[in-house]
């Protein structure tokens, strides 16, 4: 079964004013989701990726230019990413239907590509 | 990833931030309680932003304590007037880990930052916006929605409080022996009012008002346990709040509506609850003065122990309102007064001593004079008047489940 990445985009300052409260509830909603994810087997990872940094490097005519990026207010940046497992594009989106990140933000499907590698 | 993390503690995240809010404000200085504010909300938004990816960590409160710490310490190394405070900050704050095991400095830094809140020189509306912000750990928005009031206005007294602090040179620093009645007074108001608020609920949303209720307790107790005074007058507050809110759960029915207290399920009441604030009522009679919240708690205490609506000492009601009413000569007394009057003593009793209420302009709009008119025009028979009284009350402002509830009753006369 091929995997797919579920990228999760959001605005770096979305939470600035969200109450404590409503932070918990925000969280528990994301860890029941991975919760029911992880027991249907479906999961395979998951990280963060660090907020704040990060850099563009780009080479024109031999020139290296390395930018601090892609991190600018209120634009959508990946915040981390979720690995799954799913017979096809529908089925995972399926998955994602139901994570509580698209009440905040967006969220990008693309599938794993295997690489496969025929002997003799 | 964690394997199966645990659930959050309820309430963890507003607890918990305002506990480390007030270890901070004290090793920084109330003049910095924004900075403290600030650290602890950025603490708050990384765990939202990495716990859905990482798992909730094993021990939630002492991973946002140490991201507090390490947010606070980069400040100070940001800014030379608080260089200094780095070492304090160090050993200020790991014992703030445990969520289940508060120790004793802890619950100072907290006591201290409720007494600094509601300090007597800020106005009582600033206090109750400051203590339920800092030191309960609700948003402008929560605070604003619980006191039906536009979040710019709560949001400009928490301005204003916290310039005042500045400029009064108000200190979280543990007031002198001298003045700590006289702060824990405005502490006493400060929770009453908080409470009330969550428990009249008039209108609004319930769980936030459901909140101020525990909230005004559990601050009612860090009072009683952290002080060293005795506190009667706090143990009377409790014993009020707690017989009080044990008889929430039947206050309203199945469908939302409202329950009078004659109708209501006693065995809906908490029991426990009720234990609890009898000890704290037992507790209340230590000292030697008699305050609001004593003949409050003892009304209370008598509607909670007695066997049903019927079998309330209604003549001894009475004579707990005559009292109250000395201390608190408030049209609201009257009206519960001339309830109880009406019990004791018959409809007709209780409509007169309605009657002198009448001339009251605060209550003009009041739904529930015209209601408690009709009641018991109702069971003087007199059903015409019952109609006209329950139609006066229907032209007031009144919550969902009262105007229904005042509907059915007139179509019932119908």
């Amino acid at each position: 079964m091929p995997n797919y990445l579920l990228l999760l985009y959001s605005e770096p300052d979305a939470f600035n004013e969200t109450s404590p409260a409503e932070m918990q509830a925000i969280i528990q909603k994301y860890r029941d989701w991975r919760m029911r994810l992880q027991s249907a087997g479906v999961i395979v990872g998951g990280e963060k990726l660090q907020d704040g940094s990060g850099r563009v490097m780009r080479r024109t005519g031999g020139e290296t230019s390395v930018l601090d990026g892609p991190y600018t207010e209120s634009k959508e940046i990946i915040g981390g990413f979720f690995e799954i497992q799913a017979e096809n594009y529908d089925r995972a989106v399926a998955t994602a239907n139901d994570c509580p990140h698209l009440e905040y933000g967006t969220i990008e499907i693309r599938e794993v590509e295997m690489i496969v590698t025929k002997q003799g | 990833m964690t394997a199966d993390p645990e659930q959050l503690v309820d309430h963890l995240f507003r607890r918990h931030s305002a506990k480390i809010v007030a270890t901070l404000t004290r090793v920084f200085g109330s003049r910095h309680l924004d900075l403290a504010e600030d650290v602890v909300q950025d603490a708050l938004v990384k765990a939202l932003q990495q716990w859905p990816f990482k798992g909730i960590p094993e021990n939630p409160a002492a991973w946002l304590t140490l991201v507090a710490k390490n947010r606070a310490l980069d400040l100070l190394r940001r800014d030379a007037s608080l260089a200094s405070k780095a070492a304090e900050l160090e050993s200020a704050l790991p014992h703030l880990a445990s969520p289940s095991l508060p120790s004793g400095a802890e619950m100072d830094d907290q006591l201290a930052l409720i007494l600094m809140c509601c300090h007597p020189a800020l106005p009582i509306e600033y206090q109750i916006a400051l203590t339920l912000k800092t030191a309960c750990g609700f948003s402008t928005a929560e605070i604003a929605r619980a006191f039906l009031t536009p979040q710019p206005t709560i949001a400009q007294r928490l301005v204003r409080a916290k310039r005042q602090i500045r400029d009064h040179n108000i200190v979280i620093d543990p007031p002198s022996a001298d003045d700590l009645p006289a702060r824990i007074d405005s502490v006493l108001r400060v929770i009453y009012l908080v409470f009330n608020e969550g428990y009249s609920a008039t209108s609004g949303d319930d769980l936030v008002r459901t909140d101020l209720c525990e909230e005004a307790m559990r601050l009612g107790l860090l009072l009683v346990d952290q002080s060293p005074l005795q506190l009667p007058a706090a143990h009377a507050l409790l014993a009020l709040m707690m017989l009080q809110a044990a008889r929430l759960p039947a206050r309203t029915l199945d469908d939302g509506s409202l329950a009078v207290l004659s109708e209501q399920n006693r065995d809906l009441w908490d029991r426990k609850l009720i234990a609890q604030g009898m000890r704290h009522f037992g507790a209340s009679a230590s000292g030697n003065t008699v305050t609001t919240y004593h003949l409050q708690a003892e009304i209370a205490a008598e509607h909670t122990t007695a066997a049903s609506e019927a079998e309330t000492d209604w003549p001894k009601l009475v004579e707990l309102y005559d009292e109250l009413y000395k201390l608190e000569p408030t049209p609201i007394v009257l009206l519960n007064r001339a309830i109880a009057i009406s019990r004791a003593q018959g409809p007709h009793a209780g409509l007169s001593a309605l009657e002198a209420i009448d001339a009251h302009q605060s209550l003009r709009n009041y739904h529930l004079l015209p209601a408690v008119a009709a009641e018991l025009w109702k069971q003087a028979g007199d059903r015409r008047r019952a109609a006209e009284s329950y139609e006066r009350a229907l032209e007031c402002p009144c919550s969902g489940p009262e105007r229904a509830f005042l509907e059915a009753q007139l179509q019932r006369l119908q």
